[in-house]
């Protein structure tokens, strides 16, 4: 294997840590406004994310930035080209970043980042899944790599339909671990295990929308790439993570079916990893699509990266376990705390 | 107003408004980081309910800040790929890797472990819970280190080669320990760390002022101005090398910059100048001066003579900042130097008031301290400033200009949308902030004492008919270790 296939496949872990981990928080967050109804409950949803959310972001930061250092041209098509699309994300992780902790401290402005919380969930939720859709349908650029097409441009089924597809695993997600994580008995507990029964049928009936555009308009757009074999047993565990996630649920195991979840999440970045290699963006011209051979840095810049990454990674792995450790437990709903001033 | 038509334009002001403003909180973060620390050891000593209290005030303000922080450095993150995508075509060999291991390395320690800090009191042991502070501190510094490495290494580029490739030229790194270490990095991180702590150590000083002139806590004002003027003046003696350091290495590595920042035209022996401004079409500059003294800060001579501006872009015409760059890295140098004085002559102050007994009575020493803490915002910011804008008209000096690192799918009309966006939201956060900040401040730790005697009475009171409860308030470690208006009214 070569070093710019293991930099693909470690973008592909990165991203999958980020949609996982903070795809929980995301979904906690995008359910806040309707799981949630009395403050007691309110405080209850932001104290089940309340340590790890900030934790769960860096994995973003991590992806964008080795997605930087591996493959810049990559970073920077995407990130310039989707301009207004990636500076709503960034807008939406902004607002919800300070929404949590301000809202702790300023009950006067409590609706206020309580909007912020929600729409910051929301947002950035949502577009991931439309620019992964865009990078695996392809995009007009030009020779340099840049961008020539609109902002509206990007907005067309297939890429939408990924973006829902994208938030509804994110909102299930989010209902899986709520369901887990809050005490036993409580109505917001309940009202979870609601939304992730209900979300997990969206997020069948959006997959069977997805795979059926993608074959019928989409398809794989290389000439090299990956055997149809491959999309087709990658579908095959997607589904019976679905079916198992579901049947988990149905008898009340909350963190089988946060695990099954997961894997939906992972099955899918796997997905679109195998349905784009070896491309990284996919050109519908005039310039050439952007693949990974030649938009990789340096190999001793790869080197120098993967080096990093073997001291990082471990690192993270063990910060996970004790912050996981330490919080491990359900959240109370406690009524009856009134607030001061 | 063509300027607002202008790409490079809006790209550079949309970078600075938002670097600026993120550098408002980081600075805050670090400096206090070291407080928080600090502060959690003590009460980790002693065991004491006050020095518990203020430790826990610390940590309140230093989150607020922190996360203000993080919420503006994915901005930072962003911009490079989405303002100014050539230039991260150019550079991701070699600019890329310091971000991503910022990332793995820094940015992972500090959130979990502020995790600990924020929710975890009760949870984890007290040591453990000592130990999280010092790392959360440590998570800042690496993270620090990485970013400063990426920007030393625009100000003077080492270890690598220029390579034509299918999408045009660009810099790949031949070798790691030259980039990472190249002539700025050593001196750049030296001095803005210990600015930082200066920072943090005013800010410290600050809000002490604030307390005695109200009358409150005496106990906690002595033991902040004590620690304030402590580590101000370490961190104020451990300055003047570090800020000697990175004079020499502009002298030495980026003599352009240099002249900018004495706005020296002509080839002379460069004088330093108190205040003063730069004729930028005379080639002049109109203030009073130590004639030679920055050629003798530079070389260790007075007459060593420097290149001047003309020179510079006589030898290579378009490679010297214009004259508006000119006069703003000589208004910010200077301004720098400014503040560093009236820093010197507060530690002093500092130092009297928290060892000697004269002063500790009168009111006006805390009155002018209060507002202090601007001298060291000022002066880091306009050292940015000078470092930033004295390196026009590059991006990368010597190797790819501003003008040339934009991203071209970006229009003019998006970064207007974007820079408004940015200045509501940013505009709002500050407010928040400072209405939290201030109510903190405000509340102070006499705030946390009287919650925590509540919460013990409310126990104690409660046990026997309500132990269900009570078992289950004393077991709600979810509540956050700071969120003291919730726990106060129980």
């Amino acid at each position: 294997m070569t070093l710019e296939i293991l930099w693909f496949i470690l973008i592909g872990v990165l991203i999958c840590g980020y949609y996982v981990l903070d795809g929980f928080d995301l979904g906690s967050g995008i359910l806040y406004p309707f799981v949630a109804k009395t403050d007691a409950e309110k405080r209850a949803v932001r104290n089940a994310i309340g340590p790890v959310w900030d934790g769960n972001e860096v994995w973003l930061l991590t992806a964008g930035g080795a997605l930087f250092a591996a493959f810049a041209p990559a970073y920077a098509t995407v990130f310039s080209g989707f301009y207004l699309a990636i500076m709503l994300v960034l807008f939406g992780l902004i607002i919800r970043a300070v929404s949590l902790e301000f809202r702790a401290h300023d009950e006067s402005w409590g609706k206020l980042w309580d909007i912020c919380f929600f729409v910051g969930s929301l947002v950035p939720a949502l577009l991931f899944g439309v620019a992964l859709g865009n990078c695996l349908q392809g995009v007009p650029l030009d020779a340099q790599g840049n961008y020539i097409g609109s902002f509206f441009g990007l907005l067309t089924p297939f890429p939408l339909l990924c973006g829902l597809l994208g938030l509804s695993t994110i909102i299930t997600q989010g209902a899986c671990w709520l369901s887990a994580k809050i005490a036993d008995g409580t109505e917001l507990r309940a009202r979870a295990m609601t939304a992730r029964v209900v979300m997990q049928v969206v997020t069948a009936v959006l997959f069977v929308a997805v795979t059926v555009v993608f074959f019928n308009f989409v398809g794989f757009r290389s000439e090299q790439h990956l055997p149809l074999a491959a999309l087709i047993v990658v579908g095959v565990v997607l589904v019976a993570a679905i079916v198992v996630g579901f049947l988990a649920a149905g008898r009340g195991k909350n963190w089988a079916a946060f695990l099954a979840n997961s894997l939906v999440c992972i099955m899918l970045v796997v997905a679109i990893a195998v349905a784009l290699f070896p491309m990284l963006v996919v050109s519908t011209g005039p310039g050439p699509s952007i693949d990974l051979f030649t938009a990789a840095s340096s190999t001793y810049g790869l080197t120098v990266m993967t080096i990093i990454a073997c001291i990082g990674i471990p690192l993270v792995l063990i910060y996970h376990v004790i912050i996981y450790r330490t919080f491990r437990g359900p959240i109370p709903v406690e009524e009856g705390h009134k607030k001061a001033d | 107003m063509e300027l607002l038509a202008d790409v490079v334009f809006l790209s550079r002001f949309q970078f600075a408004m938002t670097i600026i403003y993120h550098f408002l909180f980081v600075p805050l973060s670090i400096g206090l980081g070291l407080f928080v620390a600090l502060s959690i050891t003590r009460a980790y000593k002693t065991k004491d309910p006050v020095d518990e209290a203020h430790a826990r005030l610390w940590v309140k303000i230093f989150t607020l800040t922190f996360t203000v922080g993080v919420a503006t450095g994915i901005t930072m993150e962003f911009s490079f790929g989405t303002n100014w995508a050539n230039y991260s075509r150019f550079v991701g060999d070699i600019f890329g890797s310091p971000l991503a291991a910022e990332a793995l390395l820094a940015f992972f320690l500090e959130s979990v472990f502020l995790g600990v800090i924020l929710f975890g009191k009760k949870r984890v042991s007290p040591k453990f819970y000592m130990v999280s502070a010092w790392l959360v501190w440590a998570g800042s510094l690496l993270s620090a280190l990485w970013i400063l490495i990426a920007n030393s290494w625009m100000q003077t580029p080492a270890g690598y080669m220029i390579e034509e490739s299918p999408l045009g030229a660009k810099a790949r790194i031949t070798d790691f320990f030259a980039a990472a270490l190249n002539p700025q990095t050593v001196p750049t991180y030296l001095h803005t760390i210990i600015a930082l702590i200066i920072m943090g150590a005013f800010i410290c000083l600050a809000i002490a002022s604030y307390y005695r002139l109200h009358d409150r806590n005496d106990e906690f004002v002595n033991k902040m101005v004590r620690w304030g003027a402590i580590v101000a003046l370490v961190a104020g003696i451990a300055m003047m090398p570090a800020a000697h350091m990175q004079a020499k290495v502009v002298a030495d590595d980026q003599p352009v910059k240099l002249a900018a920042m004495e706005g020296q035209y002509h080839t002379e022996s460069v004088p330093m100048y108190i205040v003063g401004v730069v004729d930028t079409e005379a080639g002049t500059v109109i203030g009073p001066s130590i004639p030679g003294l920055t050629s003798f800060l530079a070389s260790g001579s007075f007459d060593t003579e420097y290149q001047g501006l003309d020179d510079f872009e006589a030898e290579d015409p378009g490679s010297t900042p214009t004259a508006n760059e000119v006069q703003i890295t000589f208004q910010s140098y200077h301004i720098m130097i400014v503040m560093m004085g009236v820093i010197c002559l507060v530690i002093i102050l500092a130092l009297v008031l928290a060892f000697g007994k004269k002063l500790k009575q009168k009111r006006w020493p805390y009155k002018l301290m209060m507002f202090m803490w601007i001298a060291p915002f000022l002066a880091i910011q306009f050292g940015w400033c000078t470092a930033e804008v004295g390196r026009q008209p590059w991006i990368v000096t010597g190797e790819l200009k501003t003008l040339d690192a934009i991203s071209p799918s970006v229009p003019a009309d998006q970064l207007l949308l974007t820079i408004a966006i940015f200045f509501v939201i940013y505009l709002v956060i500050f407010i928040a902030w400072l209405r939290i900040f201030l109510k903190f401040v405000k509340d102070g730790p006499e705030k946390i004492i009287e919650a925590d005697a509540k919460k013990v009475a409310k126990a104690s009171t409660g046990a026997a008919a309500e132990a269900q409860h009570v078992s289950s308030v004393s077991e709600a470690p979810e509540e956050r270790g700071d969120a003291d208006q919730e726990g106060g009214a129980k």
